[in-house]
């Protein structure tokens, strides 16, 4: 049986949401997800979308400072979170040091997973579970690269945490 | 994806409440799974009630020795929680080999247990589905079902349930604390989910409108002897073939003093058989008794065919997982 109370009544409700430390109010209809959120309302296209499903962790940001995918939570879900996206990660032209190790290592081809990867990367030095390459390999499996730059983004992660980059078991 | 409402609630009484006022409702906790299917249009509520924020945030000790997760802990919070680290290992094991790091931040403990299954079909909106659409047919059993169930199938789904923490939960005989509209109770995991039958639209025996608030883990007696085994088609990141929760108690001689084993990918629920463990007590735990009991967990699975390798895999994987178990330090 349909319920017409809460069948196409579309709300549009007021959310705020801190981003790289600035705070947004913004309109969004209950069905956008954080990602659409940030893209398409707050024109912050540095986060990617890659499979929209949860599967590829291109869209991963820092919500509250944990790694998440911002594709597989709804934006209205996140009223009130602090939000931080690859845009954040600098100090004006000061690169984040996992930015520059990066370079430094070349751990991008067409660079369209990199976002992801560093937000991915920076919560995983957050977590402070990873010790080992293989560790840092298991819990960086949720960011595919198509380029399959792995060996370099493993480099770049490694020398960050201080870890040496041997003896990977994937 | 449908257009829908939304939702916080701020306690339990107001979720059912909520919840209940539309038979089109959904219980949204990390959203990994329902936003996914509802990308598709395989899920389709009209409304959404977020439990998120309902009280059931907490992993505590009870006074029995037990502990209980409730149910709106992320996946990763509950796998490194240092109490379900230290007496529960198979349990972090199991949860800490599913999906990724940024989805276990997101899912939760009910969402987990909750998760449908990942048939393509079931997926596939252009193609037949008794789960998806009842009496429509199954599009798997004379289709692609490689990643297909071999034991406890019926002629009209042969879906698994794909979530691992399911099975060590299963293995260490948890119990799923619910509440409704007419109070709360409690379903052992033996009893919460379902085998397909002629109702593969039911993947779980949860009642309109209720709602996981816990699970409670009986007193850790597997801490020990213990191993979840994924096999799958990469070492991370990947849905299982087959996995196996081992958990065993031996005294001195090596002799088995109780036994438990569970099996993931092979079933529309952990599977498990009493009488295959009930095999391996006050016998040496040794590999050829532990192909025993895994012949007889397996006399009666059937393959599809793409799916066939599956029984063979499985015998091997118990096998395995047990003699892993037995020595633990083998595996770290
Ligand atoms: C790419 C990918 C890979 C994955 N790999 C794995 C894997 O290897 N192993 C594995 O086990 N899982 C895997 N998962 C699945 C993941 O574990 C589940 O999506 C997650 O656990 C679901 O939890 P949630 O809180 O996000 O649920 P939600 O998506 O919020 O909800 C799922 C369902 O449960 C219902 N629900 C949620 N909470 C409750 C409650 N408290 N009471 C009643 N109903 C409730 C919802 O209504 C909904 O129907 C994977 C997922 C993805 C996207
Ligand atoms: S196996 Fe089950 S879920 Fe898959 S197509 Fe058949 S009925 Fe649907
Ligand atoms: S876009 Fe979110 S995981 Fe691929
Ligand atoms: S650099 Fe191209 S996808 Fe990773």
């Amino acid at each position: 049986m349909e319920t017409e109370k809460y069948n196409n009544t579309p709300q549009e409700p007021t959310i705020s949401l801190t981003v790289n430390g600035q705070m947004h109010t913004l309109k969004v209809e209950p069905w956008v997800s954080l990602l659409d959120a940030l893209r398409d309302h707050l024109q912050l296209t540095g986060t990617k979308k890659g499979c929209d499903h949860g599967q590829c962790g291109a869209c991963t940001v820092l919500v509250d400072g944990k790694r998440i995918n911002a594709c597989m939570t709804l934006a209205i879900m996140r009223d009130g979170a602090e939000i931080t996206t690859v845009e954040g990660l600098s100090q004006g032209q000061d690169l984040h040091p996992l930015q520059q190790a990066f370079i430094d290592h070349d751990a991008f081809q067409c660079g369209y997973c990199t976002p992801g990867q560093l937000c991915s990367a920076i919560g995983l030095m957050q977590e402070g579970k990873a010790k080992t390459l293989a560790e840092v390999q298991d819990l960086m499996s949720g960011n595919i690269c198509r380029c399959a730059a792995y060996s370099n983004i493993n480099a770049a992660i490694c020398e960050v945490m201080g870890i040496e980059n041997r003896g990977g078991s994937l | 994806m449908n257009r829908i409402t939304y939702s916080k609630a701020t306690d339990v009484r107001d979720a059912i409440q909520e919840h209940s006022k539309t038979d089109k409702a959904q219980y949204i906790a990390g959203g990994t799974n329902l936003l996914d299917l509802m990308k598709v249009n395989v899920m389709r509520p009209a409304h959404l009630v977020d439990i998120n924020k309902i009280g059931f945030d907490f992993i505590e000790q009870e006074a029995d020795g037990g502990l209980r997760l409730g149910a709106s802990v992320t996946n990763a919070d509950t796998a490194y929680h240092q109490h379900v680290q230290q007496h529960y290992p198979l349990l972090a094991e199991a949860m800490l080999s599913a999906a990724s790091a940024q989805l276990r931040n997101m899912a939760t403990n009910g969402g987990n247990i909750m998760q449908r299954t990942r048939c393509y079909y079931f997926y596939d909106t252009s193609t037949a589905c008794n789960k998806r659409e009842p009496g429509s047919g199954c599009s798997a059993i004379n289709g692609y079902n490689r990643m297909h169930a071999i034991l406890g199938t019926s002629a009209d789904c042969i879906a698994v349930h794909p979530s691992d923490m399911a099975v060590a939960l299963r293995a260490l005989d948890a119990v799923v604390c619910v509440e409704g509209p007419s109070g709360k109770r409690e379903i052992p995991m033996e009893a919460f989910h379902r085998l397909p039958e002629d109702k593969p639209d039911q993947d779980n025996t949860l009642a309109a409108d209720e709602v996981i608030t816990s699970i409670k883990l009986p007193p850790s007696k597997y801490a020990k002897h213990y191993s979840y085994l994924k096999l799958r088609d990469r070492p991370s990141y990947a849905f299982a073939l087959v996995s196996v929760a081992a958990a065993l108690n031996l005294d001195e001689q090596q002799h088995v003093l109780e036994a438990s084993i569970a099996l993931g990918g092979v079933a529309h629920k952990p599977w498990r058989m009493p009488e295959a463990e009930a095999l391996l007590i006050g016998k040496p735990a040794t590999a050829a008794n532990f192909r025993m009991a895994a012949d007889m967990l397996l006399s009666t699975a059937q393959g599809y065919g793409h799916n066939n390798f599956k029984i063979e895999l499985a015998r091997r994987a118990i096998v395995r997982a047990l003699e892993q178990a037995v020595n633990k330090q083998a595996t770290l």
